[in-house]
């Protein structure tokens, strides 16, 4: 009877989370004349220096991440002096017109374009006042954004996952502290199968006996970090919902790590198979070469596309059939856009392990193929 | 922010987090949690060696058992057997000897009762000869008490005497 009150409630949060989702964008679609999809989703799979939880995008609740620039020292203020600052509009040199924020208070002499974050010249006017002017070539400024540290939406979305993942591991690191090599339960029970999985199926079965072990921790880290972050997304309320698996800069990371670890624990075989394949002829060296030395870089490319790749879409996939409500402007296109939402979102639960195991064995291929030893 | 570009501030705080959570998981997690894996996986490989060996040492105790079960049962019927050729070796002997014996006893009443008998008959004999001259001795002085009678024996002898 407890599980089903649990259930229960838990079904009522979900509802009550789904009912801010939706508020948000129809705040939107009552305010504005044309909801504008590919705004919207784009909005919302890129980074942002507010975390917006509900209400109207302006105006709403929303949590204002502190902004950190190095610029000349360490400037720090909150963002909200950008998202309320001065709307400005200047015509570009090729007749554009262009919309960005300008700061105030702390974040005087900065402006806010794209979410990226620009230093302002200073100019006088034809009046004879100083005024902080951005200039533009086209829609694209015409300086290199600031060296921007801020607490940005995804980095603390990675704080969050971050966190999770270190008090459910250490729940579990305790359990067997307290009682030792017992059966797992509680929490362990359900970890453990995934940790032996990685250690058993990925490590083990990749990279070979005995070479495995000290890749082992890593290797659990990155599918844990991944799946962990991956859910976070999905979740639509406020502690996820961030696109961080889908950031380019996040699945950089873990595939240069990967690629590091791969050169780093290579062996004379490795660079033998890239230098000096065996059973190709001298003569086919200056092509074979390049390949091989191409094939280094392009292995933790492809992880790093297919992670960004899969997690991006699945977030445009469920907004675009959200979408379809506030387009038609009608609650009944629900009953069409819900149910293809809600299947996208649990096909979406599959991918996020999915990619998650994907990423790791990958990983132990590669670093496989550079522990290995000559077989010939 | 552009979808395909790298930015310079997420890199810097995902390779901090990352890195720190690489090494906090890896020194206060995964090496507690794998040890004790590993751990349990060797006692249950040891506890699975442990039952097969016990089954083994098992099957061999019960086969010495069976074989000692086996032995004493023939013992048992050994003996028993013995006991009841014995048995049935006294009772034998025991018939025998009171056969004779009963032998012996009929002999010796037979032998006594011949003795009696014999001396009974003599007696006997006796007897009936002490009283046959008593009664000849009786009809002789009967047959003589007279003269005429004396006279009419020796007649009768005569005639006898004459017949013959």
């Amino acid at each position: 009877m407890q599980q089903v009150g649990k259930v229960s409630s838990l079904f009522k949060i979900i509802i009550f989370a789904l009912s801010f989702l939706v508020y948000q964008p129809l705040a939107n679609a009552a305010k504005e004349e044309s909801f504008n999809v590919s705004e919207m989703i784009m909005h919302h799979i890129n980074d942002a220096h507010e975390w917006h939880i509900a209400g109207p995008e302006h105006g709403g609740i929303s949590l204002y991440l502190p902004v950190i620039l190095l610029d000349n020292g360490l400037k720090t203020f909150s963002s909200k002096y950008f998202y309320h600052g001065k709307k400005c509009e200047v015509i570009s040199k090729d007749g554009t017109t262009v919309h960005y924020m300008e700061g105030v208070g702390p974040a005087k002499g900065y402006a806010l374009y794209h979410e990226e974050i620009y230093k302002l010249e200073k100019t006088n006017n034809s009046k004879g006042q100083s005024v902080y002017i951005l200039k533009f070539h086209g829609e694209h400024p015409e300086n290199s954004p600031t060296l921007d540290f801020s607490i940005t939406k995804n980095v603390a979305s990675l704080f969050i996952g971050a966190l999770l993942i270190i008090i459910l591991m250490l729940r579990m690191a305790r359990f067997y502290r307290k009682n030792g090599a017992v059966a797992p339960s509680g929490i362990a029970k359900f970890l453990e199968p995934l940790i032996v999985v990685i250690r058993d199926d990925i490590a083990q079965e990749n990279i070979g006996h005995g070479k495995h072990h000290k890749y082992v921790p890593y290797l659990i880290t990155i599918f844990f970090f991944i799946w962990i972050n991956n859910l976070l997304g999905l979740v639509p309320i406020f502690p996820g919902g961030a696109n961080l698996t889908g950031n380019i800069t996040i699945t950089f990371f873990l595939a240069l790590c990967t690629l590091f670890l791969t050169l780093f624990s290579s062996n004379k075989n490795y660079w033998k198979h890239i230098f000096a394949t065996p059973g190709v002829p001298i003569a086919l060296m200056p092509i074979m070469i390049p390949i091989e030395i191409v094939g280094i870089f392009t292995k933790p490319f492809a992880l790093m596309i297919r992670l960004f790749a899969n997690i991006t879409a699945g977030h445009i996939i469920i907004l675009a059939l959200i979408s379809i409500i506030f387009i038609n402007k009608h609650i009944a296109w629900g009953a069409l856009s819900v149910p293809m939402a809600l299947f996208i979102s649990c096909l979406e639960m599959l991918v996020a392990v999915l990619q998650a195991y994907l990423f790791a064995l990958l990983s132990a291929l590669f670093i496989g193929a550079a522990v290995e030893e000559a077989h010939h | 922010m552009n979808l395909v570009t790298p930015d310079l501030g997420l890199l810097f705080w995902t390779g901090l987090v990352f890195c720190l959570l690489l090494f906090v998981l890896t020194k206060y997690a995964w090496k507690p949690i794998l040890n004790a894996v590993n751990t349990r996986e060797q006692k249950i490989t040891e506890a699975l060696k442990l039952a097969e060996k016990t089954k083994a040492e098992m099957q061999v105790l019960k086969a010495e058992n069976d074989q000692i079960l086996k032995a004493a049962r023939t013992e048992r019927d050994q003996i028993l057997k013995e006991a009841k050729e014995a048995a049935n070796g006294m009772i034998e002997e025991a018939k025998g000897k009171a056969k004779v014996e009963a032998a012996k006893l009929v002999e010796s009443a037979r032998q006594n009762i011949n003795s009696e008998k014999a001396a009974a008959m003599a007696e006997l004999k006796n007897h009936v000869a002490s009283l046959s001259l008593q009664i000849a001795e009786k009809v002789v002085r009967q047959e003589l008490s007279s003269d005429d009678k004396q006279k009419a024996l020796a007649n009768q002898l005569a005639g006898e005497i004459k017949m013959n």
